[in-house]
């Protein structure tokens, strides 16, 4: 059995660790409201943009456009978004598994765009080409900072040096509900819309020209979606470290009063020995 | 009371709502030239060039400099996806006055690597910005 010390100094030492857990959850728990304020705020220029994109891609119908069609060559770059920092549960290895374990993909075949270190260190180990990597941007993303990536990532697409361009990050529920996300940026997906569905939208009009203002819009929708997720990511991580630090703090709880019982048992066994030891004591002498 | 002398404009930025409410007629430059915007018009999507965004209320008029974005517009209402617009509070004269320096220096002094849109667009920015603050 460990001695009152041992179990003394683990427990004031588990004790120090509960604080600095308890400070960083607050520490998130603030973090989170902020980005989560933020993350909606934004919310309306998407659903807007969103919106838009499907009405004027409802109405081009079938087109041969660069942004619709996919390239010819086999390279997809993916855009990972992850934290700078650990200790946030399984949020950052969560993105990098989509990747990672992807049923088709191939290794060879994946460019990495890292926003975050996280997600680029881990990649980095297995083997995965890095292009680009920001690291600073996803401690406060900007619009500016999203277009610079998408301005890149068109450039390396529009020159066919890459076919596809994916994102991969995490979706912000609520929260407690944060679930890694892989989604195809460009070629833009055509839904098939039904009949029904196109007849109740009002003619909308373009000017410039339907093709025209596809090459405008489409690098919009691009830069919007990468922000969006960057805010949501941020949003994530916050959330996603409030749930482990949260964890944390009453894990380390169970183990300060596991502990205080067995220091209490150590005690009480200790007083019953030095009573044994003065009784015997005393009778030897008598 | 919406009526049909006014509609229903939106402004909205990747951070923010820049601006709601009602209005007689909105103005802004576009990829086709400048237009102007009174309630009922048909349903159009427009992309935005840099330029002036003049806001006429019901109390007076509005400008703001407006950079990028594209507008959808239909009877009952406008909104303006914008990437980049800023009231004249917002702007840097100093800087928009420099910013025009350059663009022009740019455009004079061009090489084969200069990218001609780009200080094209620059500039034309600068200079939405130097008018809005007039």
């Amino acid at each position: 059995m460990a001695s009152m010390r041992d179990i003394k100094r683990r427990r004031s030492s588990i004790q120090g660790t509960q604080q600095i857990t308890k400070a960083m959850k607050l520490v998130s728990t603030v973090k989170l409201q902020r980005a989560r304020a933020g993350a909606e705020r934004s919310k309306s220029y998407f659903d807007c943009m969103y919106s838009t994109v499907n009405s004027i891609l409802s109405k081009v119908g079938h087109l041969e456009h660069k942004y619709l069609v996919p390239g010819t060559s086999t390279k997809k770059a993916v855009i990972v978004i992850t934290s700078n920092r650990g200790l946030a549960g399984g949020y950052n290895s969560n993105v990098v598994k989509l990747i990672t374990r992807h049923e088709t993909w191939k290794k060879e075949d994946l460019v990495i765009y890292a926003v975050g270190n996280k997600g680029r260190d881990a990649l980095a180990r297995d083997g995965y080409e890095i292009r680009e990597s920001t690291s600073e941007v996803i401690e406060s993303p900007t619009y500016p900072d999203a277009m610079v990536l998408s301005e890149h990532l068109l450039k390396a697409y529009e020159s066919g040096e890459i076919g596809e361009i994916y994102l991969a990050y995490t979706s912000f529920k609520n929260t407690v509900s944060h679930i890694p996300t892989l989604l195809k940026l460009l070629p833009v997906e055509q839904k098939e819309t039904e009949g029904g569905a196109a007849k109740s939208e009002a003619v909308m009009n373009f000017e410039p020209e339907d093709v025209e203002a596809l090459d405008q819009i489409i690098p919009k929708y691009v830069t919007s979606l990468i922000y969006g997720a960057m805010t949501e990511a941020v949003a994530s991580e916050n959330g996603a470290r409030m749930q482990a630090m949260d964890n944390a703090t009453s894990n380390a709880e169970e183990m300060i009063s596991d502990l205080g019982l067995k220091y209490n048992r150590a005690r009480q066994g200790s007083i019953t020995q030095e009573l044994t030891e003065i009784i015997a004591g005393a009778e030897a002498l008598g | 009371m919406a009526d049909d002398k006014s509609f229903q404009l939106r402004i909205i930025t990747p951070d923010r709502v820049f601006y709601e409410g009602e209005v007689m007629m909105v103005e802004f430059n576009t990829t086709e030239g400048e237009i102007g915007v009174l309630p009922g018009h048909i349903p159009l999507t427009v992309i935005v060039k840099p330029g002036v965004l003049r806001i006429y209320e019901q109390e007076g008029e509005k400008e703001a400099a407006l950079h990028a974005g594209f507008a959808e517009i239909l009877p009952e209402g406008v909104t303006i996806l914008a990437e980049i617009i800023e009231w004249p509070g917002e702007i840097d004269q100093e800087r928009a006055l420099h910013a025009k320096e350059r663009a022009e220096e740019r455009l004079h002094s061009r090489t084969p690597e200069t990218d001609i849109a780009r200080a094209e667009t620059a500039l034309q920015r600068a200079i939405a910005r130097i008018q809005v603050l007039k």
